[in-house]
């Protein structure tokens, strides 16, 4: 053991404290120009799209006329996506995690998949929209529905609820397995009655910053021919849908500068619907927690 | 194999028209597929909307896919009419021929192509065709704007053009640069056009080209180049493109119509309010409208199932359809 010297030790404190300060003010402003940024975009379409927000645009048609144009149909589609969406991949995508968690043995082939499921959640999102019109569209005939749409989403969204499902089982401490298996309970037992009911804040959290991300998605909607101009809303999951972000989309390439304005107003509704789906998952974190 | 799907798929179209009551026009009901260009789409959303109120219960779409990505859905059968900025290609007039799709031309509007600089641009006062196709052609040597014309000021050129997926771009470089797709690959390119007003708007020394509904709501940022195309410059306008006296750099935009799809009456019902309307409905929109003679003899095309393409490997000229 080497002896300190107070010597080098106090001169040295002054220089660590100075860094460590830096450090905090580096990661404060680093913190609030994030915020600012997002404050200043925030500020714009705010400023850009409020007066178009009233009850009319929410339950109007597109139109040419900037006044009578709404996001109804739009609007629609987009519940009935995440909807269907969510009935589709949660219950594979948590199922899967269940499954590589707790049943899977530990070797190279659960291994390859595991690797497999990570890649496949950093694939642009488009590749998923060619996947979807090949195979949901043209090969299983489903047309422009909504379903198929829900399927190619449900493609883009379980890897990340696989990877967020996973990680919450895995968060649960293996005592508690342990102690329900001693007692003489069967995997099925400990799974239903401890591993899911810990988990389910921390899965639910990652389902729900899943499906925030198929609802901004455009790209593998356009690709799998999801319309523009749609004056129905879906009846049932084979009718032809839009979606919000096709609909913003549209609005900011046209010409006149109120559709931009339109857009904007586009961009408030599905920010508060986005806003409203994080609050849930941090509502359930919270409760989750206190239990 | 083939004929098991085309037989199968004639049976789905018509199952998806025949769910309408024939003995009233108030009662049609079904499906109107249409796909394509981004730049037909607000005349088509237009028409679909005013259909509508006629016909509130035809389930009328209009997608996106641009102008060859709807040609695919159309020969693949899967939607009805299909919105062009360009005529069909040879190609893909041979791929509806060898899968027995018949298909109606009709020409709905024209587009002019607007070649615009920036508002503090003082010295450009028109420019030729041949001066546009030194500056834009593949190989050009154009670098400055003394480049073009010696008296003009010796600053870079900055351009600004549309991407090349987009029909606008198929048609300027047809028409400029003799061979479509042939371009100078040194410019800004963008799909969205509003992308290239925001760029030339705040280029003092920039030039650019898109389509005429976009120069005219940025009229105060931007300013239009006059075009002389052999009989002195002529400024862009709704006149000068609906007579044709702004060539070559307007174009006529079209649907084309699965000639199968006419037999769904809905369609038919469809096509024929669409005729009746895109001149006003294109004007309300920013295009222009045809001359009325046009959209007449449209009409007789359809009423005769009179299908092909009057463009068939030739440069469209804006008024031939006009004439024929």
């Amino acid at each position: 053991m080497n002896k300190v010297n107070p010597l080098i030790v106090s001169d040295q404190l002054a220089r660590r404290q100075w860094l460590s300060r830096l450090f905090k003010h580096f990661c404060t402003g680093v913190t609030f120009l994030a915020v600012a940024i997002l404050g200043v975009l925030i500020f714009q379409v705010s400023v850009a799209g409020f007066g178009w927000l009233d009850w009319q645009f929410l339950t109007s048609f597109p139109s040419r006329f900037p006044e009578r144009a709404g996001i109804y149909s739009a609007l629609v589609g987009t519940l009935w996506l995440v909807t269907l969406t969510a009935s589709l991949a949660i219950p594979i995508g948590v199922l899967a995690a269940i499954y590589l968690e707790e049943y899977a043995p530990k070797n190279r082939f659960t291994a390859f998949i595991e690797v497999n499921i990570a890649n496949l959640a950093g694939v642009p999102s488009i590749v998923y929209g060619i996947l979807g019109l090949a195979v949901f569209v043209r090969f299983m005939g489903l047309e422009r529905s909504v379903l198929a749409g829900a399927m190619t989403m449900s493609l883009l969204v379980m890897p990340v609820i696989i990877i967020a499902a996973k990680e919450a089982i895995r968060a649960v401490p293996s005592s508690l397995r342990q102690a329900a298996f001693a007692v003489g309970a069967t995997r099925w037992q400990v799974v239903r009655h401890h591993v899911l009911p810990s988990a389910i804040p921390g899965i639910l959290t990652g389902v729900i910053l899943a499906l925030s991300r198929a609802i901004g998605e455009t790209a593998p909607l356009i690709m799998i021919g999801a319309l523009t101009y749609v004056a129905f809303v879906p009846e049932g999951p084979l009718d032809e849908f839009t979606a919000l972000p096709i609909q913003i989309f549209n609005w900011t390439a046209r010409p006149q500068e109120t559709f931009h304005e339109l857009a904007a107003g586009g961009i408030i509704v599905l920010l508060a619907i986005l806003l409203l789906m994080n609050a849930t998952a941090v509502y359930i974190r919270y409760r989750g927690s206190k239990r | 194999m083939k004929l098991i799907l085309f037989i199968g798929l004639g049976f789905m179209l018509a199952g998806c028209g025949g769910a309408s009551d024939p003995s009233s026009d108030q009662g049609l009901s079904g499906a109107v597929r249409l796909d394509g260009s981004s730049t037909v789409f607000p005349i088509s959303e237009a028409v679909a909307e005013e259909y509508l109120a006629v016909q509130p219960r035809v389930r009328v779409t209009v997608g996106v896919s641009g102008t060859g990505g709807g040609f695919k859905k159309f020969l693949n059968g899967e939607i009805d009419i299909n919105a062009a900025s360009r005529p069909i290609k040879e190609s893909e007039y041979e791929r509806a021929t060898s899968t027995d799709i018949g298909l109606i031309e009709i020409p709905v509007a024209f587009d002019g192509l607007s070649v615009v600089v920036n508002q503090d641009n003082d010295w450009v006062d028109f420019l030729t065709v041949s001066e546009l196709n030194r500056i834009w052609q593949p190989d050009s040597v154009v670098r400055t704007w003394k480049d073009v014309r010696p008296e003009w000021p010796d600053e870079e050129i900055k351009l600004y053009g549309p991407g090349t997926d987009s029909g606008t771009f198929d048609y300027f470089t047809g028409t400029i640069n003799g061979k479509e797709q042939a371009s100078r690959p040194d410019f800004t390119a963008s799909e969205d056009d509003n992308v290239l007003v925001q760029g030339i708007a705040g280029d003092r020394y920039s030039l650019g080209y898109f389509g005429f509904a976009y120069y005219q709501e940025n009229k105060t940022k931007i300013r239009s180049v006059a075009i002389d195309g052999g009989n002195g410059p002529i400024a862009p306008t709704a006149i000068t493109i609906n007579d044709g006296s702004y060539a070559p750099l307007s174009r006529p935009i079209y649907i084309y119509i699965n000639a199968l799809s006419l037999e769904k009456p809905a369609v038919s019902n469809f096509i024929d309010f669409y005729l009746a309307n895109a001149g006003q409905l294109a004007a309300e929109v920013g295009y222009i409208a045809l001359p009325p003679a046009v959209y007449a003899a449209a009409g007789d095309r359809v009423a005769l199932r009179e299908t092909g393409s009057s463009y068939r490997g030739e440069q469209p000229l804006p008024m031939l359809t006009a004439v024929k």
